[in-house]
């Protein structure tokens, strides 16, 4: 695949592969413990050993962005990655096989897709309760209908060009055409999409969990993080500013990564 | 349309009869015996087939008797009563700033492709369109809120005291809302604009001897529209989902709020009617869309 090398797409890998590094170095090694309370550094302005400053609690807010930075990344790619997995089994089996399974499920993704994501996202916690795996499932079962709808397309239109064409000539069956031979050419179109699909996710996690019907405590996010900093925002506003700022360059990020593969932002 | 409300008004009342967890051990409470139980089951209808209280629920809702709250003791309708028009107001105002900001702004920045004030608003777009509206609504609850104090955090007024109090209360949870869609509406019109502008009939127009900005308004803004209009109908569904996130952010006393309480209070017969009520905007505007592009072209009716 040839990346074409504009701004958006140098900026974009840029910005994700600083957050990247950070999230990573964060999981094995953060400045503090994100839990240990300091009784005698609440509410510290940051400074040179609180860089971000501290919480209510005394807690290095660096640290704890650090790792609700990580716990976001993780739930935005588990729900990616429930979407794209189903997404592609059932949008290839229909747009290679068509026929009225084909119609069905494109009637059900239509009625699916005609409600705004987190709203069903609520629907979802409020039938099954909240909690990490629970988001990562309720987001991941809703992103399927929009991968599938992509991969359909695709595979609709790739199935009667030549090659697979030859490659049925040669002998090779339903699921190997579909699998090996068609698969690797959607990809550059899917990858824009996982990217709009990332960002969604991160934005759905940290909505819900600023509602509070997203992680629970003691998991990180932060969407939480900026639920507890909006009661800090006289004393504390560095804590609200610096959180918001971090998903902000997550979603940047992969947007301009997005662009610059192709995909069109905020079209998922 | 009409197939696809009433499919999802089916799926969302049987989504609510999955639930683990029953009514009425609820409503009881400590009250609870199992002839009590099944008297009160019979009561509230419970005990009687699925498809029957389908179809009960559903000509009631079209009459707007939407069933009995479990939590506050009132009818759906009372609960919802005077929310409905905050969370209305929000998103159509929110809905309206974003039409009033990206399609000048769109225009003036395909008018002055490349130059300094189409570049820098180009770069800025892609930050705006990144910020959660519930972040950017608690930076204004802090700028304007707390350090400018141009409004009082968590405080609202009702539409029957001050309806003007009421707007101003809602100028800024609506921009909040607003700036992230009205980001991606413009950068969607400049580029619709901009790829329009290597039509062939562009070239006819200026051989004709028009100004750059006769074509633009006269030519290309007809068909550069059409994508956007059909954009900007279905953010209106967004901007509803994105009303109950930041109505939590301004302590806005609308449907949002509800619908969380609701949740957090397994007030079914509430939930499911405002799920509801959304996925109908939703569908509706959608439909809306269709019948407005199709005026604007027709050639898209033949098809």
């Amino acid at each position: 695949m040839r990346l074409r090398h504009n701004k958006n797409f140098t900026w974009g890998a840029a910005i994700t592969a600083v957050m990247l590094l950070v999230i990573l170095v964060g999981m094995v090694w953060t400045p503090y413990d994100p839990n240990a309370m300091d009784g005698k550094a609440k509410m510290l302005a940051p400074c040179l050993a609180h860089p971000l400053g501290t919480d209510n609690f005394g807690r290095d807010i660096l640290s704890r962005i650090v790792e609700g930075a990580g716990a976001t990344f993780v739930i935005a790619a588990a729900t990616v990655a429930i979407g794209l997995a189903a997404g592609l089994v059932i949008g290839g089996l229909t747009g290679y096989y068509g026929g009225w399974l084909d119609e069905v499920m494109m009637r059900l993704n239509d009625a699916v897709t005609a409600f705004p994501s987190i709203l069903l996202a609520l629907v979802l916690i409020a039938l099954f309760g909240g909690g990490k795996y629970k988001i990562i499932v309720a987001l991941g079962v809703l992103f399927i209908p929009s991968f599938a709808r992509i991969v359909r397309a695709e595979v609709a239109r790739q199935k009667s060009l030549d090659y697979v064409a030859s490659a049925r000539l040669m002998g090779a069956g339903d699921m190997r055409i579909l699998f090996w031979h068609i698969l690797p050419n959607i990809v550059p179109v899917l990858l824009p999409s996982v990217a709009i699909g990332f960002n969604n996710a991160v934005l759905a996690e940290a909505s819900m969990s600023y509602l509070g019907v997203g992680v629970k405590p003691p998991d990180a996010s932060l969407g939480r993080m900026l639920n507890e900093a909006q009661g800090y925002l006289m004393s504390a506003p560095w804590y609200a500013i610096s959180a918001g700022t971090a998903i902000i360059l997550l979603v940047l990020g992969f947007g301009l990564l997005s662009e610059g593969m192709g995909g069109e932002y905020g079209a998922a | 349309m009409l197939v696809t409300l009433l499919l999802i008004s089916l799926l969302a009342f049987l989504a609510f009869q999955l639930i683990p967890g029953d009514p009425v051990t609820k409503l009881l409470g400590s009250d609870y015996t199992p002839e009590r139980a099944a008297a009160l089951r019979h009561e509230m209808g419970l005990d009687r087939n699925v498809l029957v209280r389908y179809w009960e629920w559903l000509t009631g809702f079209v009459t707007g008797d939407m069933g009995v709250s479990y939590n506050y003791g009132m009818t759906v309708r009372q609960v919802m009563e005077g929310k409905g028009a905050v969370t209305a107001a929000l998103s159509v105002m929110a809905w309206l700033l974003v039409i009033a900001i990206s399609i000048p702004l769109g225009i003036a920045l395909a008018r002055w492709q490349g130059r300094r004030l189409d570049r820098v608003f180009v770069a800025m777009n892609q930050v705006f369109m990144a910020i959660p509206p519930f972040f950017l609504g608690i930076l204004f609850t802090y700028v304007f809120g707390l350090v400018l104090k141009l409004f009082v955090p968590g405080g609202f007024v009702g539409p029957d005291k001050s309806f003007w109090g009421f707007l101003g209360y809602l100028i800024f949870p609506a921009l909040a809302i607003a700036i992230p869609k009205a980001a991606m509406v413009t950068k969607l019109l400049r580029s619709s604009i901009l790829n329009q502008m290597n039509e062939d009939y562009v070239r006819t127009a200026y051989s004709r001897g028009n100004s750059r900005w006769s074509v633009l308004k006269d030519h290309v803004l007809r068909n550069a529209l059409l994508p956007v209009i059909t954009f900007v109908a279905m953010t209106l569904a967004d901007i509803v989902a994105g009303s109950i996130v930041v109505e939590q952010v301004f302590a806005l006393p609308g449907l949002g709020r509800l619908l969380l309480a609701s949740i957090g209070n397994r007030d079914y017969p509430v939930v499911q009617c405002i799920v509801v009520i959304i996925a109908f905007i939703v569908v509706f505007m959608n439909y809306l869309a269709d019948i407005v592009t199709q005026t604007i072209d027709p050639r898209i009716r033949l098809g």
